[in-house]
């Protein structure tokens, strides 16, 4: 009873870590597959981070805080776009430049307008956050060990941005695989010239694709400062947007296995908070380092050996220049 | 490259990287702005508090020599075709080889042993970093920037357990060693100008910034003078043909990590043995990723990673002049500058240059306007 009660809060707490992983992933799944690396993934998350928790300390409003954090984002990956797409410039070089450039700005602009030392105001007030949704009933269902525990804790009490998460696999499943939309962007993807003759624009797809993904980021980093803690700090991505584009890779490029991916991470991330301290048998303590440390240890495991050939869209990384 | 059409060589080379600065400064004193302050002042504070002062100049080469040893870093690995954002991490591993050297040598041994070993130590650990990416760079393909920023992240994590549970001073709060013996202390430039005759204030600059710069003159020849640095560079350009050439791909990927972590992996010379004396946490301090600056900004040759290294660290001394100054400015922005700078002189270097190659091949000389 009580290994199942903390079985079920650890995948509980799986969701809430997996959310911001798996809404990045899905972002730089529409990016990667129309050709365009995207490392910026981190960058993004932390500038939607900052402009979320800003709007909602300002307004009052975790909504607005959204809308900032989504529109800080998309304005990003349009610095990305026209600089991959239209200029034709390195991907990974405009991707480290936004991801650093963010990294100071963020603690610049809170330094000079909330004078906290490079930190946003708590977001204490009603409304601004992002709380649990608790639905009917599971207060009561939750004395039931089962299924009621499950309800309670697994469908019920997480916040409104979970759902959106788990709702954009199959979405981005269907967009991907069953719309013309769908269809040209992978095919912009591995065969850029194939599209451009067809009379479709490799460019418009390309700018298409960057801002959904700057949409989705937006979104991923909206829940990281008003949803999953009360503010911006310094850093607070901590790699979070290089282990979803990981997450990416080791789920092929495909929705559900990188929800499956995620869900690793995002489980290896809660149970090793669960043993922070733990006298384990053999091992004894795991040093809180380490424990920190296994997420990246695991994603260069992953990437190691245990992918298999992970075939990459065949055009990425390669800006498409047109023929005059 | 292609179609934007071809400058002169000194264009392309200065000019243009120039014009690229220019511009990120300006968008940079358009932050200064939003933040409320005086983008002149602020620019006259920075640049009097990085050369306005012999103890100035002497910090901005001192950052400058982290700066070239990370910039070379990312040089040798970019002609090899490869992007290595681990720099951060190498260096953090590599000083502590060479903070262990002087822990454990720092009070037996003269110092022209300590040196040698200190250097060795260093490289070592900063390649053994780079091993486990390039490996399987070479063995996998594609994820080595992925896997070099984990690198980054597993270093940082296995430093603060070393620095807490082993290293630790024992009765000391701060997770610090115990400091190095005193023959592990690298010279300081104004000790050894002084016994020559000349006088110069107190600055953390050191035998290290030599160091670098023969590091600089050795990628060179490795680089551009041996059959080696041709096979790295045919590699790096066109792996088919390298191939054809008889040049192993995979052999050069690891050999090119394996300098490039070795010069990244040298930076705790200048900050351990010459400035802190003793490891401690996050000494690298970003060093790594400012080194993707210098690298690109420099053409990733070394006269450029020199000149290069000595403005980013004109501004790093200048941006903590302005947090001094300015209440409302604190380090971080220096840290905006340098993305902007990657920015511009990296991704987004094609904006001006065709421009600028229309303005050559309507007024520039005969030869200009062939090449365009």
């Amino acid at each position: 009873m009580e290994l199942y009660t903390l079985i079920v809060l650890t995948l509980a707490a799986t969701m809430r870590v997996a959310t911001p992983l798996l809404l990045a992933a899905i972002a730089g799944m529409f990016s990667e597959r129309s050709g365009v690396v995207d490392l910026g993934l981190e960058g993004k998350m932390l500038g939607a981070a900052f402009a979320a928790a800003a709007v909602s300390a300002a307004t009052g409003s975790a909504w607005a805080g959204l809308g900032a954090g989504i529109g800080v984002s998309v304005l990003l990956a349009l610095v990305i776009a026209f600089a991959t797409v239209t200029q034709r410039g390195n991907q990974v070089v405009a991707a480290m430049a936004v991801n650093i450039m963010v990294a100071g700005l963020g603690p610049t602009l809170a330094l000079a307008w909330f004078n906290l030392g490079g930190q946003t105001p708590q977001l204490d007030g009603p409304g601004q956050r992002f709380t649990a949704l608790v639905w009917p009933g599971a207060d009561a269902a939750g004395q039931h060990p089962f299924p009621g525990l499950l309800y309670a804790q697994l469908l019920s009490g997480h916040n409104l941005l979970v759902y959106v998460a788990a709702a954009l696999v199959p979405l981005s499943a269907w967009v991907l695989f069953r719309t013309r939309f769908g269809l040209r962007l992978r095919a912009v993807g591995e065969n850029p010239s194939a599209v451009d003759t067809a009379g479709i624009s490799v460019t418009g797809l390309r700018y298409q694709a960057i801002v959904i993904s700057g949409v989705l980021c937006g979104v991923a980093g909206t829940y990281l400062s008003t949803a999953a803690s009360a503010g911006f700090t310094r850093d607070m991505t901590a790699g979070k947007g290089y282990l979803a584009l990981a997450a990416l890779i080791f789920g092929k490029w495909k929705p559900y296995p990188t929800l499956g991916a995620c869900l690793l991470f995002a489980f290896t991330d809660a149970l090793a908070s669960r043993l922070q301290g733990v006298d384990l048998p053999v091992v004894g303590v795991i040093p809180v380092q380490a424990i920190l440390a296994l997420p990246y240890v695991l994603t260069v495991l992953l990437l190691a050996g245990f992918v298999g050939k992970a075939v990459a869209p065949a055009a990425i990384g390669v800006p498409y220049a047109k023929e005059k | 490259m292609s179609a934007a059409g071809k400058l002169p060589r000194w264009a392309e080379l200065a000019l243009l990287p120039l014009i690229n600065l220019v511009v990120a400064l300006l968008l940079s004193g358009v932050v200064v702005r939003l933040l409320g302050e005086s983008p002149w002042t602020a620019f006259k504070l920075l640049a009097s508090g990085a050369i306005g002062s012999q103890e100035g100049i002497g910090y901005t080469l001192y950052y400058a020599t982290n700066f070239m040893f990370t910039g070379l870093a990312v040089a040798v690995a970019y002609h090899a075709g490869l992007f290595n954002i681990g720099g951060e991490g190498q260096a953090y591993i590599g000083g502590l080889g060479s903070g262990l050297v002087a822990l454990w040598l720092g009070d037996r041994a003269p110092f022209l042993v300590v040196l040698p070993l200190a250097i060795l130590a260093g490289a070592a650990f900063g390649a053994a970093w780079a091993l486990i990416p390039a490996w399987l760079q070479a063995r996998c393909g594609s994820h080595i920037v992925i896997t070099t920023i984990m690198f980054n992240f597993i270093a940082a994590s296995l430093m603060t357990y070393l620095l807490v549970n082993v290293l630790i001073k024992p009765g000391q709060q701060s997770p610090e060693s115990r400091e190095f013996g005193a023959n592990a202390f690298m010279p300081a430039a104004h000790e050894v100008l002084a016994r020559v005759g000349v006088t110069f204030t107190a600055s953390p600059l050191n035998l290290a910034f030599v160091l670098a710069v023969a590091a600089a003159a050795l990628v060179w020849v490795l680089v551009w003078r041996t059959r080696w640095g041709y096979a790295l560079r045919v590699a790096g350009q066109n792996q088919a043909a390298a191939v054809y050439a008889g040049i192993s791909p995979p052999r050069i990927i690891v050999q090119a990590m394996l300098l490039s972590g070795a010069l990244a992996g040298c930076l705790g010379l200048n900050e351990l043995l010459g400035s802190q004396h003793r490891i401690l946490i996050d000494f690298p301090g970003g060093a790594g990723f400012v080194g993707i600056a210098v690298a690109l900004m420099g053409r990733n040759h070394p006269v450029g990673i020199f000149a290069s290294a000595v403005l980013f660290g004109a501004l790093a001394q200048g941006g903590s002049q302005l947090s001094f100054d300015l209440p409302k400015i604190n380090r971080d922005m220096v840290v905006v500058i340098q993305g902007l700078v990657i920015l511009f002189c990296g991704a987004l270097e094609n904006v001006f240059r065709a421009p600028l190659a229309g303005l050559f091949s309507r007024f520039g000389p005969a030869d200009a306007k062939d090449a365009g």
